[in-house]
């Protein structure tokens, strides 16, 4: 049979699922069918393109169209236009929010112009569900070429050389982790791949899972030789159940091809792989909690060293990684390190990938360089901020990093220069907060989540970051004093010295980077008891301005307190000890009248 | 399903399975590439322009010839359908026309292969907005 002319790629990842893009698929299929092009046009359901805020994504092949938001009552419409007759549907393409011009060509888009994508590599291009497509794109050559060819040793030598770091948030040398564990004496030893991702609003190991969970296997195989390893083990959270299914179905396919098991590519190395899942708590993503949980304990993290690459689980060598740094391994093992490390800064090599979220154009997950400014992330591939607003900061590494504002933006992105800019690399979660947004409410939310999170082993972490926490709360309800900024500052750096693991020595980073980029905002809470941004409403007043009221009783009406009063055609008042703050009587208002203070 | 008992093996396979996703590789660069397009509008297809198509493909592939072919709308030559568009990297592109199988396989074996122009040239009557 001929080749398919036309592939017609469909976004397959949660995101664009959760709108319908399964459906969409079968659509477009149905109606491929119903105008007998079935070996003319095929359609392929991959990973994920990254550009989330335009989903579901159809990208079609060899024109590059890229089509978005799409639903599946527009699949006739692509078939019989694009398919069959040649023409781009106009409705259907890209808008380039800048210029408002027209993007048919995926090249074209300024999302996706700085991006160099090694560990997305096949996300969005391949098949998640077929082996051959990874296969076909040089899949599994990279564990040939390491098991046929090469020493444990000369392969550790090459992860070493190429500089790559841990992409969970550390930023431990790949290399030297894979090293310790294989001098670790032992016979049995495991290789784990943290699939445990936590922060709110990165989903970059999700991504990988579900679009090319192949390179994650063969990743592992291949640390499996490098360390000594037989046995492989996913700790993945049971609630990304589509990454779960996914990586199920690429286990088996690399049983069945013989590329998991005994004996594999005919030498006696032989490694295979199972899932264990997580109940979603975010301290399991430290690693020896997580190693805990995966032998059935409580996940509560425990004292380091011994490190788990000289006794994890069960008590033997285990190699963690997480899985965006599994997932660049065959690309270097294939392309060397040479290739890998002549991209980046000088201590940060290859690519980082990050989620990008909040108040910035194109949501979505992007793959950029090691050393690419703040503001090419932001205004060029994010598109700017929504709405025309002002850029105030952005919250980089999730709960665990920190909060960097304007001074920033040139700061070059590496693991070194995020920590003395005072945020951290973490997964990858960036967070683009807008004028509107309250720094300290934004400190008080990431706090919340870890008071939420901590496992309350340690003292300074159970009941420091709930002591915090009341601190924010009173300054946003208008209690704060003075002294609670310096009481912040001071319980903060203790928590940081004190707490066992890493969740708890960062659980302050929000909170204190706030204070030290917007230490106005908090002052103006503590001090004039006012929130300049308009978001705390225990701080926010409602009045209406007399020269302005024309008596119309529309605020009156819409008051769902009964708070304002006045008879028609005379001046309104609110009365402040009833009100509740709801805004309703300032949408209403057609003059203007109602202001907060 | 065979297993992979060694290298040879998953080469083998990789080659087998190459061209299969050969066309998404080849859309990443495709102005580096021939680039073939076929009118496709209702007066094309029914003047047959899409056996112009499936043969051209077909052909480049047998004749090792990296190309990536695409379809388009109406290009307005309709007296002289199939109509064919082909980019040479370098060069000005050209449009031919009454392409029917036996001229696919001129344009391909003199102009795509050796350069030489054949017969059959539709001068452009027009300007893209790109080009303005």
């Amino acid at each position: 049979m001929a080749d398919y002319k036309i592939h017609m790629l469909v976004c397959g990842g949660t995101g664009c699922k959760s709108s319908e893009s399964h459906l969409l698929a079968e659509h477009l299929r149905t109606e491929i069918k119903n105008q007998g092009l079935e070996d003319f046009a095929q359609v392929v359901g991959t990973g994920c393109f990254g550009f989330c805020e335009k989903g579901p994504i159809v990208k079609v092949i060899p024109d590059n169209t890229f089509y978005t938001q799409v639903k599946p009552g527009d699949a006739k419409e692509i078939v019989e236009e694009h398919v069959v007759k040649g023409r781009r549907v106009t409705r259907l393409l890209y808008k380039d929010p800048k210029s408002d011009r027209i993007v048919t060509d995926s090249k074209g888009m300024e999302f996706y112009k700085k991006q160099v994508r090694i560990a997305l590599r096949n996300c969005g291009v391949i098949d998640p569900e077929n082996i051959g497509e990874y296969v076909a794109r040089d899949g599994y050559a990279a564990l040939g070429k390491v098991l046929t060819t090469m020493t444990p040793d000369e392969a550790i030598e090459v992860v070493k050389k190429s500089g790559l770091r841990g992409r969970g948030g550390a930023g431990f040398p790949t290399g030297m982790k894979w090293e310790i564990t294989r001098q670790s004496p032992g016979t049995e030893k495991y290789v784990v791949c943290n699939a445990d991702e936590g922060d709110p609003g990165a989903f970059m190991d999700r991504s990988i899972l579900e679009g090319d969970p192949h390179s994650v296997i063969e990743a592992m195989a291949i640390n499996g030789y490098c360390t000594g390893a037989s046995k492989g083990l996913v700790y993945i959270r049971a609630e990304y159940p589509l990454a779960i299914e996914r990586l199920k179905t690429a286990i088996s396919q690399a049983r069945e091809y013989g590329l998991l098991g005994e004996n594999i590519f005919g030498t006696p190395f032989g490694f295979d792989i199972s899932l264990r899942y997580g109940a979603g708590a975010f301290v399991c993503g430290e690693e020896t909690a997580l190693i805990h949980s995966m032998e059935g304990n409580r996940g509560e993290p425990t004292m380091k060293p011994p490190f788990p690459s000289v006794k994890g689980y069960l008590g033997k060598p285990t190699n963690v990684n997480n899985v965006e740094t599994f997932a660049s391994i065959p690309v270097i093992i294939l392309k060397g390190y040479e290739w890998f490390s002549s991209i980046g800064t000088e201590k940060s090599k290859g690519t980082k990938v990050f989620a990008l979220a909040g108040k910035v154009n194109n949501v979505g997950l992007i793959e950029v360089p090691m050393g690419i400014t703040l503001r090419e992330v932001i205004f060029e591939i994010g598109g700017g901020i929504k709405n025309g607003r002002k850029f105030k900061g952005v919250q980089i590494g999730g709960p665990s990093g920190g909060c960097l504002t304007y001074k920033h933006l040139d700061t070059p992105i590496d693991y070194d220069s995020l920590i003395a800019a005072g945020a951290m690399m973490g997964s990858g979660g960036m967070i683009i907060m807008d004028e509107d947004d309250c720094m300290v409410d934004v400190a008080k939310y990431f706090l919340d989540f870890t008071v939420d999170e901590s496992c309350g082993k340690c003292t300074p972490c159970r009941i420091g970051n709930k002591r915090m926490h009341e601190l924010l709360q009173n300054i946003t309800r208008g209690n704060g004093t003075p002294e609670d900024i310096d009481r912040l500052l001071n319980l903060g750096n203790v928590i940081r010295d004190t707490s066992l693991c890493m969740l708890g020595q960062s659980a302050p980073n929000p909170v204190l980077s706030i204070i030290d980029n917007f230490r106005d905002e908090y002052e103006a809470h503590v001090h004039d008891k006012k929130c300049p941004s308009g978001v705390c409403k225990a701080l926010m007043v409602y009045e209406i301005v007399a020269e302005s009221c024309v008596g119309c009783t529309a605020c009156a009406r819409a008051c769902p307190v009964g708070a304002i009063t006045g008879e028609r055609k005379e001046l309104h008042r609110i009365d402040t000890s009833l009100c509740i703050k709801c805004g309703a009587c300032m949408d209403r208002c057609k003059f203007n009248a109602v202001i907060v203070n | 399903m065979n297993k992979i008992k060694n290298l040879a093996d998953l080469r083998e396979l990789k080659e087998k399975l190459q061209s299969k996703t050969k066309l998404r590789e080849k859309s990443e660069y495709p102005e580096q590439l021939v680039q073939i397009k076929v009118a496709m509008a209702t007066c094309c297809i029914a003047s047959g322009s899409r056996e112009t198509m499936n043969y051209i493909v077909d052909e480049l592939d047998k004749r090792n010839i990296d190309a990536v072919v695409t379809q388009t709308g109406c290009m307005g030559y309709c007296y002289a359908e199939p109509t064919v568009e082909v980019i040479i990297p370098g060069k000005e592109s050209i449009v031919f026309g009454y392409v029917d199988v036996k001229k696919a396989d001129e344009i391909i074996e003199k102009y795509v292969k050796g350069g030489m122009l054949v017969e059959g040239i539709i001068p452009m009557n027009y300007k893209k907005i790109d080009e303005q």
